[in-house]
């Protein structure tokens, strides 16, 4: 027999304005089952919660009802006064009396009338409530990290000092990412590579990370503190541990004209290859496409040469299999190519070239040594012309959302083609500056000021090629959308961040969502910028939405952050309010009939199957099973159940069929 | 085979050669092209700045008319009728209000039937496919294939070609067997608004436009819309003046250079009614 | 039927709309005093058996409210309930249960406003269309007596 109390609080006068709080609680001590019914000024006021407390010890009470504000605001103060008088939490409900009643409702017998119902049906409800336990769930202590640029760099360091282990994958043969191409960085113009490499040589040599280039995530199961992950190690060709990375190798291949990667196609490199001078690790690999061992089936120069005898032609890529507690995702974000834009030559100019081209051609380690000259006869521009949102807040072009980093990065360009091309002639064409972070408006200003660039506000129009000059066809709006002909030597494009190819299917393995741009959604957009939809999955740096390198590296510490909360604990704790398939006595053991339903119902992929075998080891029945760590509780399966086999604690069948009889029943 | 058809001014005026060449071709092909009895004024280049309901009030009346008439597909060879047109129909389609708001003021049904063609879709459609045989002379010069502003635009209702690179008349030509060129100005403008009140801005815009042309050596300039043709061609004064250069390149329409690689005669295409000769 | 007072249940779910109605409440925006919520993780959750269950056991009408497309606190728990509304509704109609007393609706957490029109739409709906007695006279009775006897 339930023994339950009412507690009715006038809330100051919130409640007790409109809502006649003495005739509720006298209302309510009527009904079957209460025992204690009482109102009172404020509950939620420690006098309150003790009132509530002794009631339960000296009544014995077995259920709580508090009629007072929102649950949204009060419930897990009065599920904890509950559990301090040793009453299982679950078993306190609370009616909403004052948002829903006393605060939308004028004076009058009405609005009691309906304080009186809304009691009455949690007194229903928590009739048929179960003491419920929280879960606990065990943690793998160890973090994978999905890209290995800066972001993925950062947080796999703050993990690891932490103290906990991190695998890190990077899809290339070297970390080092975005950041690694970079000639100079805003606003400070310090060397980029100077700054990241060291990064990129900790990383190798932390003894709590485990490191694999050339490596792609294979598949994910399991949940948060659980998964397991299977990485695919594509085959290198060569055994690492046996090569020294002296470069006999690369010397001396054949095959020379590959466009670099790294170079942004503007330099070339071999096909067994290292993709930078600092990479990390230092060991080449094969490029198999291109190759002529894997094409024609002869050469073998490299192994030839090769003085430790590393060579391995057959080796096959490899699955490494590893059991993680949380996944970082840091897999970043690519630029538009500048064949998206037939008004600006569709790619046939050469000396049209995107903002990532220029950092090459400006950086010290590029193809021509850190000097300004343009790719088709390598003389050096006197005229040259950027173009901000090359596709980005243009709708038209599928990209309305701003790139954010083009702004800084063009007074960049700009001014490093001022510092390096004494005489030359610049131009910035631009829509807005968006130029807000520490220093980074100075930073503009000084490029405007002090170097001389000229920019100009408003869009171009067309490029085309006359005489060997690029003409740039724009507009100048602060005089009157005045046109403008820059006649041209080369043209840098800044072009849209986007999406990484491939950053779909990612997001499917990882059961995460991703917005219309296919960048990762993170769960808020303001209050959880790190975390994902799905628990234990963090987010960092542009792989959610193009950024520069300090938000990079502050959403990355971010993200490490999160892992090592939830690696602070042994077990984590969830609340009970998630998905059972019943369970009976045999032959029949549950009334589910595996229909699986259910499965397909579910957003969180929660829903398993279980084999139900005899003793001899014969599978009997199959039927649904709930993952305890991956249900969130939302109950779609609930609704969709045909046999009504699986229920949701909290919120049953049995819980919510009470609550609408007793809230039309007359009592 | 009939199709409906809207020549609207030009090509009852300055433009006669325009329609006398799309006649011509459809004749030749077994097309039959059946003007809209009645026909008014689309309202390009007036009211479309001035008055919005009635920019849409006249073409309106207009597809009423095709609809009534039985027509199907209608073919409207200038490019500013068939801007007007398409828009038209476009808003009529989306904005129910809208057009209870028009039809009602112009006490017309109309059902939203009526598909319309700019010269190249028609071509397209139902000529290139039968032309196979039929090129007896093929139209072997360079030719630089220029759309101007409103065969393309606004992309987002016409859905027609490439906005700022267009591809279908250069494929066309290369079924009449020219060489169409890969130059800078295919899409800019001519100065079509301009030509009567200022035509020293016709000669600034069309004389870049031709200027290029001729420079990468184009033997001629093909276009699909009155405006441009007349500008290119009746303002040469004004162009060369501009240039401070003399260039005589013809302006072709397209089915005109189409007429010639079928071998159809000079005179039937209209070619002596051009201000610059035509002389390939 | 001047003093006729509906009786409105509305099913709503845990983080939009009833937090918007918490919202219509901090605002002090004022509705009819009619309706009586029910609280459920999801709209995903709602079973419509207790809809049909409301109406056996009295209700003249039934909103079903929660997140709007897309803003779904669980990815897509209001799309199944919109999929099995519209099925639901088609049966409704089929077997001649009034589907103008049913009334589906998204309301966010910010949409305090919403809510309280939302309210007073049903309730001036269902006022006009008078207490839902052809339910209880086919199905309440009958079934009643059956399972008393």
């Amino acid at each position: 027999m339930s023994k339950i109390g009412v507690f009715v609080c006038h809330c100051g006068e919130n409640i007790s304005a409109t809502v006649d709080c003495a005739k509720v609680a006298e209302t309510a001590a009527g009904y079957d089952g209460v025992v204690y019914s009482i109102d009172y000024k404020y509950m939620c006021s420690d006098p309150g919660q003790s009132l509530i407390k002794s009631a339960i010890i000296e009544k014995g009470l077995t259920g709580v009802v508090v009629a007072s504000c929102s649950p949204r605001m009060h419930e897990p103060t009065f599920r904890k006064a509950c559990a301090e008088a040793g009453l299982n939490p679950y078993m306190c409900e609370m009616a909403n009396l004052r948002e829903h009643c006393s605060w939308v409702h004028e004076k009058g017998d009405a609005t009691t009338e309906k304080a009186i119902d809304l009691v009455r049906i949690l007194v229903e409800k928590v009739k048929k409530n179960h003491s419920l336990n929280a879960i606990k769930v065990p943690v793998t202590k160890t973090a994978l990290v999905i890209g290995g640029g800066i972001a993925g760099i950062q947080a796999s360091l703050d993990i690891a000092n932490s103290g906990h282990k991190v695998i890190l994958i990077e899809r290339d043969p070297s970390i080092g990412g975005h950041m690694s191409q970079l000639s100079e960085t805003f606003p400070t113009l310090d060397c980029s590579q100077c700054i990241l490499t060291p990064r990129m040589v900790e990383v190798a040599q932390h003894e709590n990370i485990t490191l694999y280039t050339y490596a792609e995530l294979e598949s994910l199961e399991g949940f948060v503190g659980n998964f397991k992950a299977k990485i695919r190690r594509k085959s290198k060709s060569l055994d690492e541990k046996i090569c020294t990375g002296c470069g006999q190798c690369t010397t001396k291949c054949p095959v020379k004209k590959i466009p670099s990667e790294f170079n942004e196609g503007l330099g070339k490199r071999t096909a067994i290859y290292v993709p930078f001078p600092q990479a990390v690790p230092n060991k080449p690999v094969i490029d198999r496409v291109n190759c002529t061992y894997y094409i024609k089936g002869k050469c073998k120069v490299c192994e030839i040469v090769c003085p430790t005898k590393a060579i391995r032609f057959d080796q096959e890529d490899t699955i490494v299999e590893a059991e993680v507690g949380a996944i970082v995702v840091a897999t970043g974000f690519t630029v538009k190519q500048p064949d998206f834009f037939p008004e600006y030559g569709f790619g046939k100019y050469p000396d049209v070239i995107t903002g990532l081209q220029f950092e090459r051609l400006a950086s010290a380690s590029g193809p021509t040594l850190g000097e300004i000259r343009r790719p088709s006869d390598g003389k050096v521009p006197e005229k040259i012309v950027f173009i901000a949102c090359a596709g980005s807040r243009d709708p038209a072009k599928g990209i309305p959302y701003c790139s954010k980093i083009c702004c800084m990065y063009i007074a960049k360009h700009a001014m490093l083609y001022q510092h390096k091309v004494h005489g030359g002639k610049s131009y910035v064409f631009y829509m807005d500056i968006r130029a807000g972070g520490k220093m980074y408006e100075e930073f503009v200003r000084r490029a405007i000021e002090d170097d001389g660039v000229n920019y100009i506000r408003g869009r171009v129009s067309r490029i085309y090629e006359k005489n060997g000059k690029l003409i740039v066809k724009g507009a100048d709006t602060l005089l009157g959308a005045m046109p403008v002909d820059i006649d041209a030597d080369m043209v840098v494009l800044a072009t849209a961040g986007i999406a990484n190819e491939g950053s779909e299917e990612l997001a499917q393995k990882l059961h995460t969502s991703y917005d219309s741009y296919h960048f990762f959604s993170e769960a808020h957009p303001k209050l959880k910028p790190v975390e994902t939809n799905t628990a234990g999955i963090f987010l960092a740096g542009a792989c959610q939405s193009p950024k520069d390198i300090p938000e990079s590296v502050a959403m990355a510490s971010g993200a490490a952050v999160k892992v090592a909360c939830l690696f602070s604990q042994d077990e984590l704790t969830r609340e009970p309010l998630i998905a059972v398939v019943n369970r009976q006595a045999a032959p029949v053991f549950s009334s589910c009939v595996g229909c699986f339903l259910c499965v397909s119902a579910c957003p969180y992929q929660a829903i398993e199957k279980e084999e139900i075998k005899n003793r001899t080891g014969e599978v009997i029945k199959t039927i649904a099973k709930v993952n305890p760590g991956l249900c969130q509780g939302c109950g779609t399966c609930v609704a969709f159940c045909r046999t009504k086999s699986i229920d949701i604690q909290g919120y049953t069948h049995e819980e919510m069929y009470s609550e609408v009889m007793a809230l039309l029943n007359e009592y | 085979m009939t199709l409906g058809l809207y020549p609207g001014c030009s090509l009852k005026g300055s433009s006669r050669e325009y329609t006398e060449s799309v006649l011509a071709v459809a004749q030749a092909c077994g097309i039959e092209l059946v003007e809209i009895e009645d026909w008014n004024c689309c309202g390009a280049t007036a009211a479309h700045n001035l008055n919005k309901e009635l920019s849409l009030a006249l073409p309106a009346r207009i597809l009423s008319l095709a609809e009534k008439q039985g027509m199907k597909e209608v073919v409207v060879p200038c490019a500013a009728c068939y801007s007007r047109l398409t828009v038209t129909n476009h808003e009529l389609a989306v904005h129910p209000e809208l057009k209870q708001t028009i039809t009602k003021g112009n006490g017309l049904d109309y059902k939203g039937s009526v598909e319309i063609l700019n010269i190249i879709q028609m071509l397209d459609k139902y000529i290139t496919p039968n032309l196979e045989g039929r090129i007896v002379k093929p139209f072997e010069h360079k030719v630089a294939c220029y759309y101007g502003c409103l065969l393309v635009r606004p992309h987002e209702i016409l859905k027609f070609d490439r906005e700022e690179d267009p591809q279908s008349m250069d494929e066309l030509m290369l079924k009449a067997g020219a060489t169409p060129i890969d130059w800078a100005f295919k899409t800019e403008c001519c100065g079509a608004g301009l030509s009567v009140s200022r035509t020293s801005s016709v000669g600034r815009l069309s004389g870049e436009i031709l200027k290029d042309a001729a420079d990468r050596g184009a033997e001629a300039v093909i276009v699909a819309c009155p405006m441009c043709q007349s500008n290119l061609d009746m303002r040469r004064e004004a162009i060369n003046s501009y240039l401070g250069e003399k260039i005589d390149i013809p302006v072709l329409y397209v089915t005109q250079v189409l007429g010639l690689a079928l071998g159809i005669d000079r005179k039937t295409l209209g070619l002596q009614r051009h201000f610059v000769a035509v002389n390939i | 039927m001047a003093d006729f007072e509906p009786k409105i249940v509305a099913f709503v779910c845990n983080w939009c709309t009833y937090a918007g109605a918490d919202l219509t409440g901090t605002s002090r925006i004022k509705y009819a005093t009619n309706v009586r919520i029910i609280r459920f993780p999801c709209t995903g959750r709602i079973d419509y058996m207790l809809l049909l269950k409301a109406f056996d056991e009295g209700a003249d009408g039934i909103i079903v409210s929660g997140c709007h497309p897309n803003d779904c606190h669980y990815t897509s728990g209001n799309f199944h309930a919109r999929r099995r509304w519209i099925m639901f509704r088609e049966l409704c109609d089929f077997v001649g249960i009034d589907i103008n007393r049913v009334l589906f609706s998204w309301v966010s957490a910010a949409e305090g406003s919403k809510w309280a029109d939302v309210v007073n739409t049903t309730v001036t709906r269902i006022r006009e269309l008078g207490p839902y007695t052809e339910y209880q006279k086919v199905a309440k009775h009958p079934i009643r007596e059956v399972t008393n006897g």
